[in-house]
């Protein structure tokens, strides 16, 4: 045989240590791992460059029986951690579900219309995809659509569906979405389906009847806000170029103190110069009282001024370590903390995600326009290169199976030697289109911060893990998230 | 397993999945004479009995039970050792049969069948 057949190297996998304890997370399958000792020693030692079982067998020699470094050696093999330098690449086949895949939410588009004016909107700003303003696509989503919408959600649906209204500002056709959710309700009831709701909103439109209306159809509430005033005033504006902080802020207090039958949460927009992680959660949780707060970076072609550009994700992931540290002390007594990145991210690993999209659009939630048009998500409702069907018409599967086809990850070259894939598994389309001009790009100006990031989450997973695992009880499936009282 | 303790859902899949028996991956290549054979599918590819100078086919006119390993031990075999049993004759009816197989050991699989 020829030589360098032992010869190991370290696979697809992830270390990292946590508490004085060693781990690996895997990658495809996703497993996290605590590793002992001796595997450690293992590991150690492949570390930086490739050596033989024979060459590490004897490194190893004085600290640990030879037997033990065996068997370590070949469980790192089986679990891909290690790998035989000569072993071909595996890239995994691109398997599709099988269609119809069972849709399970639909956002609508109720309008494409705005009483703000935010400068970085994706939807109005320089980037945009969707020509709203050349009449084609209805200002408006007419009743008739919407009623069309919910008969092709329920007809598409499993058991259970999910519907989310969104904008433009979706509280510009209440009208419409009040008439909808009764249609929804009696039809899923007479289907014999459940069926929820929820809605993101930039909350200047509430009223005292809205917000009854939100609790008493237990509405989950998503409102857009980027923090203190200050912040918030920066992009956040009307179309005056006056800011929204003193408009809204009054009405999300009393959404929040009436509407108690869901959590509501803010997502906030991050930009280059409204970067204040921690200042912009405190605000919003200990002033005005959101139980949970979602962060995102602002999806910008790279020469806007808002965008990030390196070092901007880099201050972005330190910001986010910092808060991370909060939830994970919260977490470590059993606390709820509102972090929501990070909460979100520890159910992924705690239930292993490995994502071959990396998202649900395009088959598990599909977003539908103003003129019933369904596309990929809400963000690109309306485009007609994205177009995957009506809602009248149903689901073009021919599109539809191109698309998960050449949006597999496994079609994305770049990342087959990632071992952040299972949970990014390229990132976000809407993202790539508008930073590559195309949905099958993977966001390689972001893979340092997703890396990053998914080590924090990691460490994190594992001080956890071991120090309360009962904490991580709320990410099994049969487990309900805790709620604010 | 000893050194690897699942921590997470997967994790204990993953363990239960490797529990049983050494199963090698799905479908490979196995050499008839290896003395443990798998329980898992595999494609056995061993000598064929008859020894036949047929170049391009096994016992049975296929190409399956071709001499093993007849890709890996490609250029030891019928170059270095010149013998050229079981491989397609390269000097006229398969000449750029080994034109995507650069070095054996890694590209052997890119090798083609042949059909006489």
């Amino acid at each position: 045989m020829s030589a360098g057949v032992n010869v190991l190297q370290p696979g697809d996998c992830h270390a990292f240590e946590s508490a004085g304890q060693r781990f690996l997370y895997l990658a495809p399958s996703a497993a996290v791992m605590a590793v002992d000792e001796v595997t450690a020693a293992v590991l150690d030692s492949v570390a930086l460059r490739s050596r033989s079982s024979e060459e590490i067998m004897a490194d190893l020699a004085e600290r640990f029986p030879a037997e033990a470094v065996g068997e370590s050696l070949d469980e790192l093999v089986k679990v891909r951690a290690l790998r035989r330098i000569d072993a071909p690449a595996r890239r995994p086949p691109v398997v599709l579900p099988l269609t119809p895949v069972p849709l399970s939410t639909m956002v609508l588009n109720v309008t494409n219309q705005c009483n703000l004016s935010c400068s970085y909107c994706y939807e109005y700003g320089e980037d945009k995809i969707v020509q709203t303003d050349n009449g084609r696509q209805p200002k408006m989503m007419s009743e008739e659509t919407a009623r069309d919408s919910v008969d092709f959600l329920l007809r598409e649906s499993g058991p259970e569906a999910h519907m989310t209204f969104f904008g433009g500002e979706t509280l510009l056709n209440f009208r419409v979405l009040k008439t909808t959710v009764k249609y929804a309700t009696e039809q899923a009831a007479a289907m014999g389906k459940t069926i929820d709701f929820s809605m993101t909103t930039n909350a200047t439109l509430l009223t005292p009847e809205i917000i009854e209306f939100l609790a008493e159809h237990r509405f989950g509430v998503t409102i857009s806000m980027d923090g203190p005033p200050d912040l918030q005033n920066k992009f956040r504006v009307f179309h005056n170029g006056a800011g929204s902080y003193d408009m809204m802020a009054p009405k999300v207090k009393a959404l929040i103190a009436t509407h108690r039958s869901r959590p509501i949460g803010a997502r906030v927009t991050l930009t280059r110069e409204t970067l204040d992680v921690r200042r912009i959660y405190e605000h919003l949780t200990n002033e005005l009282g959101f139980w949970e707060v979602g962060f995102a970076p602002v999806t910008a072609s790279p020469d806007r001024p808002h965008a990030f550009g390196d070092a901007g994700f880099e201050q972005v992931l330190d910001e986010f370590r910092s808060l991370a540290q909060d939830y994970l002390a919260a977490a470590l007594e059993g606390r709820h903390h509102g972090f929501s990145n990070v909460r979100e991210t520890l159910g992924e690993i705690h239930k292993g995600a490995s994502k071959a999209w990396p998202c649900g659009a395009g088959f598990g939630l599909l977003g539908v326009s103003t003129a019933g048009d369904v596309a990929l998500c809400h963000r690109f409702a309306g485009s007609d290169d994205h177009k995957l069907g009506t809602v009248t018409a149903g689901i073009d599967r021919t599109r539809q199976s191109e698309f998960l086809d050449t949006h597999h990850v496994s079609n994305k070259t770049d990342c087959q030697t990632c071992w952040a894939r299972p949970l990014c598994a390229g990132g976000c389309y809407h993202e790539a289109h508008t930073r590559f001009g195309t949905t099958n790009q993977p966001n390689l100006h972001y893979c340092d911060w997703i890396r990053g990031w998914t080590d924090t989450c990691l460490q994190i997973y594992g001080q956890i893990a071991q120090l309360n695992p009962a904490f991580l009880q709320q990410f099994e499936d049969d487990h309900e998230a805790p709620q604010p009282s | 397993m000893k050194h690897l303790s699942p921590v997470n859902a997967k994790a204990r899949r993953l363990q239960a999945a490797l529990q049983p028996e050494d199963a090698p991956p799905a479908a490979d290549v196995v050499a008839l004479h290896t003395p443990q054979q798998p329980k898992g599918p595999h494609i056995p590819l061993g000598c064929s009995t008859v020894f036949a100078p047929g170049w391009e086919v096994d016992r049975s006119g296929g190409t399956a039970g071709l001499c093993q390993p007849v890709e890996r031990d490609l250029f030891d075999c019928h170059l270095g050792c010149f013998w050229p049993a079981q491989v397609p004759d390269q000097l006229n009816h398969a000449p750029d049969w080994t034109k995507k197989c650069a070095a054996a050991q890694k590209d052997w699989r890119k090798l083609d069948i042949i059909f006489p």
